[in-house]
């Protein structure tokens, strides 16, 4: 029996470690059931490791073959969202895709993809031929000729998902606690294991390995060296609304084996973005942006969409795939890369670690199959003998966010005379009022990029430079903190260094 | 039913006060100018050094003494401002929307509007700066609003990339306060700011400027740590074996400013990609009857004191067009050489003299600027000074009536 109340607080039937959104899928999951429950995220914000700067696609699925836990995760995923969307607000759009072929001898391997997808249960696909592609997506290059035609794809802001996920959980019970990192994991005893974090210990009757990138080190803290996590970099470039409409559907090439290749992504806030780009590195801090990768990624995107220019360019990121390398001990009892393994995901429970769970290796669909990850986790701990019981007070839906930029005049004229604070702009580039800001704030926004993040304030043509002084005095006023104490992600991060008001006493 | 008014005044800064004085003192008709800010006076409030209004008062004002002056000649005259208020929304037939705390969503009809919006800085994103996206980047005009208006030290040891005027005024600024300017970084082989900015606020301060470099990496995890700079080629590509790092935890960009034109743009008005300003007649009216531009969202000024003489010229046009005066036909396209980087106005009517602004691509000296037989001589040219020059209407005269009414504009070197 795992849900009797424990008399301290931090004992716990479930721990989530990482706070993605493969975490926060689950915890909000979790969150249905009379269980005590808590989530610990090392950065400041949720979302802030890899969910951050994910190209916001939710995959149709037909990317992967069904005897994968990818391909039925990920078109499950996919037919989870509209409910999400419903209940939590998460804005969402099933916008298309089109995977395009130059040569007719790449048709071969649309129809592979179209069958892989039919027996995932991926509906509404079609080949299209080279007339068709082009009225279905106007701006394509001429020598286009046909494409495999997903309806069902769509488009999310990944880091959005994230917080109102995270924010229902919350409501319904669940524990979120960020800038705490996990440092170790002790013996179970009594069925019960120890965490141990950089600011406190917790007693748990399950830990869920949600980490991301540091999937394999918290695996490693049981005892677990099957696999391992290489950081796998994706730079993407996002452009001016000003080109917005440019393209309807999510844009692909042909993939490779190890990336879906570089995109053209009408992304759902009416920008277009273009990339990623897929290379291993070392270092999995490493989010740089290179001049080299800047060319190709808009070489690659050209040659899809030729009115793309580099002219349009507003901003730039970097995100680290986790992909996992799959390891088996050899004679001499080193871990060393199984020839045999895939790159599939890692969602199971170990035999020899009792009460700890990985869903690891989560790299692409990983978004798209996050709300049927959690579904799976759910089962695999009812198949550990966990009952269920419901959660009473359990309510599935989050209240409206009150996004003045989609408001009718009317609306947004009522919403003003009842809250003044939405009339207030404080980012003209994006509109995003006052009232936005403080409700994002009061919802767990810790620093100016969580602002951003939440809102969108800074995040467009100026790039903050108008607004990023009024977000951070709204900032410090809702936290109740010195603008000096303000981050742009969390510590070491601070945007100021002195009060200039304050040297005078100084000297 | 919506509010009216002769004219609408989108921006209560320089332009926007200096126009509403203007077309007060040239009409009787009912102005309303409106400012999304507390206060008016736009980006002059941050600009706390001196220098403003040498021409205009006779006297080295700051710029929030410069904006108070005209605001108190505004108020004066009687001239509706509303502050607080953000323009949302501008219509092609001149309907306009606005948004603020204590009315709302409002709708204004106008007979004319003025676009005085101004112009933003351009960000990181735009050139791409390759490395880490730690904090401690800002653009120079964040910097100076972190200083000047919230007192707040956004950093203490700084590299500034870009030398436009704000990046100049910001090294001293900085310097004042107790931080170390360690390098301007300026990646065209002159100046972007104004002389006097580079002796007053670089050599006076011992702080040092170098030409045709850049930054090709920015490092920091969470605060910056340090940048690799390069010497850079014509191509302003870097070039091997120029490398060098400097430690610091602040980068300011000072690299252009941008005319803010997106509401204009909801109103249909093209854009002149050379100056991304309107495309303005000799009566500064946009491709819409009845829409004016003027300051820096028409084109990025060197002075205030120029966009003072500009907006009186503006105020006058809009006077005239609101009491019911009918323009000229300006149906002469002007085009200039490649010497020049924009000129403006670029359509003129042919009837009357017309005062044509421009700015060259690269420093040029001894060199005379012609129109059919109209000649100017100028000892120099300089691409970060505004330069202006007044040609009479008998020089357009001489023009072939025919489909392509189109004059040139060129410069000779001697």
């Amino acid at each position: 029996m795992v849900s009797s109340k424990s008399n301290s607080n931090n004992n716990y039937d479930v721990i989530v470690i990482g706070g993605g959104i493969v975490g926060a899928s689950i915890i909000r999951e979790l969150s249905r059931y009379d269980l005590k429950i808590c989530l610990i995220e090392k950065e400041a914000e949720l979302s802030f490791g890899v969910s951050k700067s994910n190209s916001g696609i939710v995959h149709a699925g037909f990317h992967s073959p069904p005897n994968t836990l990818k391909g039925p995760l990920c078109a499950r995923g996919n037919f989870l969202y509209d409910q999400l969307h419903l209940e939590l607000g998460v804005p969402f759009k099933r916008v298309g895709e089109l995977v395009i072929i130059k040569q007719s001898e790449e048709i071969p391997d649309l129809e592979k993809f179209k069958r892989w997808g039919e027996e995932c249960g991926v509906p509404g696909m079609k080949i299209l031929n080279e007339s068709e592609v082009h009225q279905y997506e106007p701006s394509l290059s001429t020598d286009v000729i046909g494409a495999l035609y997903a309806p069902t794809a769509g488009v999310v802001n990944p880091y959005e998902f994230v917080f109102l996920l995270a924010q229902n959980a919350k409501k319904n019970g669940a524990e979120i606690k960020t800038s705490e990192e996990v440092i170790s994991i002790g013996d179970r005893v009594a069925k019960t294991t120890e965490v141990i974090t950089t600011k406190d210990r917790y007693n748990t009757k399950y830990i869920i390995n949600a980490a991301g990138l540091y999937g394999d080190r918290i695996a490693n803290m049981v005892g677990i060296y099957n696999f391992k996590i290489i950081p796998r970099k994706g730079e993407e470039y996002l452009l001016d609304k000003k080109l917005k409409g440019l393209v309807k559907q999510v844009i692909f090439p042909l993939p490779s084996k190890t990336s879906k290749g570089t995109l053209v992504i009408p992304t759902l806030d009416g920008t277009i973005m273009v990339g990623p780009s897929a290379e291993d590195i070392d270092d999995k801090n490493d989010l740089t942006t290179t001049d080299e990768v800047c060319w190709q990624i808009f070489d690659k995107a050209k040659q899809m969409i030729p009115a793309i220019h580099h002219k349009y360019l507003i901003s730039t990121f970097a995100g680290n795939r986790p992909v996992p390398v799959k390891l088996i001990k050899n004679a001499k009892g080193k871990y060393v890369k199984d020839p045999d393994g895939d790159d599939d995901f890692i969602i199971a429970k170990t035999d020899d670690v009792p009460g700890f769970i990985n869903v690891a290796g989560i790299q692409s669909p990983g978004l798209t199959a996050a709300p049927a990850i959690a579904e799976k986790v759910i089962s695999i701990l009812k198949d550990d003998g966990v009952v269920l019981k419901a959660n009473k007070y359990f309510v599935s839906t989050n209240p409206n966010p009150k996004k003045i930029r989609e408001m009718s005049d009317d609306e947004l004229d009522k919403l003003i005379k009842s809250e003044p604070d939405y009339g207030k702009i404080v980012c003209r580039c994006e509109m995003v009022s006052e009232g936005e800001i403080m409700n994002a704030i009061e919802n767990g926004a810790q620093t100016l990029d969580g602002v951003k993040f939440r809102t969108r304030a800074g995040m467009g043509r100026c790039q903050g430079g108008f607004c990023s002084f009024k977000t951070m005095e709204l900032l410090a006023k809702g936290l109740d903190i010195s603008p000096l104490e303000i981050t742009k992600r969390g510590e070491g991060s601070n945007i100021l260094v002195e009060d200039l008001k304050k040297q005078k006493e100084k000297i | 039913m919506d509010e009216q008014y002769s004219c609408v005044i989108i921006g209560a800064g320089p332009a926007g006060l200096s126009v509403a004085i203007a077309i007060t003192k040239n009409s009787k008709k009912k102005v309303l100018v409106l400012d999304r800010e507390k206060h008016p006076g736009g980006i002059l409030n941050q600009c706390i050094h001196t220098g403003f209004g040498l021409t205009q008062y006779k006297e080295e004002l700051t710029g929030p003494e410069y904006a108070w002056r005209v605001y108190s000649e505004a108020k004066e005259l009687g001239i509706e401002i509303r502050l607080s208020t953000s323009v949302i929304r501008v219509s092609e037939d001149k309907v306009i929307t606005t948004i603020s705390a204590e009315k709302g969503i409002e709708k204004i009809k106008a007979q004319a509007i003025v676009f005085c919006t101004g112009c933003r800085e351009r960000a990181r994103g735009v050139i791409h700066i390759p490395g880490d996206r730690p904090a401690g980047v800002y653009t120079a005009g964040l910097a100076q609003k972190f200083i000047n208006i919230d007192g707040y030290l956004p950093g203490k040891r700084v590299v500034i990339l870009g030398s436009g005027d704000i990046g100049l005024i910001m090294a001293r600024r900085l310097t004042f306060q107790g931080a170390k300017v360690l390098a301007v970084l300026e990646a065209s082989s002159f100046v972007g700011g104004l002389s006097r900015n580079v002796v007053q606020c670089l050599d006076d301060f011992g702080i040092p400027l170098y030409l045709s470099h850049t930054i090709i990496d920015i490092v920091g995890k969470n605060r910056v740590e340090k940048v690799k700079i390069a010497r850079v080629d014509e191509n302003m590509r870097a070039i091997r074996g120029t490398e060098f790092e400097i430690n610091c935890d602040t980068v300011l960009l000072s690299i252009g400013l941008i005319p803010e034109n997106e509401l204009a743009e909801m109103a249909q008005v093209k854009l002149d990609p050379a100056t991304n300003g309107a495309i303005v007649d000799e009566n500064y009216m946009t491709n819409i009857s009845g829409i004016f531009s003027c300051g820096n969202a028409l084109h990025v000024h060197d002075l205030v004191d120029k966009l003072a003489v500009e907006a009186q010229t503006v105020g006058k046009k809009v006077a005239e067009y609101i009491s019911g005066g009918v323009f000229a036909e300006s149906d002469i396209i002007v085009t200039h050489d490649d010497f020049i980087r924009y000129l403006l106005p670029k359509k003129i009517s042919g009837k009357s003299d017309v005062r044509f602004h421009f700015r060259v691509r690269r420093p040029l000296s001894d060199v005379v600027l012609k129109l059919n037989n109209f000649e100017r001589k100028f000892p120099y040219l300089q691409p970060n000074e505004m330069s202006s020059v007044l040609i009479p209407a008998k020089h357009f005269e001489d023009i072939e009536e025919g489909i392509q009414r189109e004059i040139k504009i060129w410069i000779r070197e001697n």
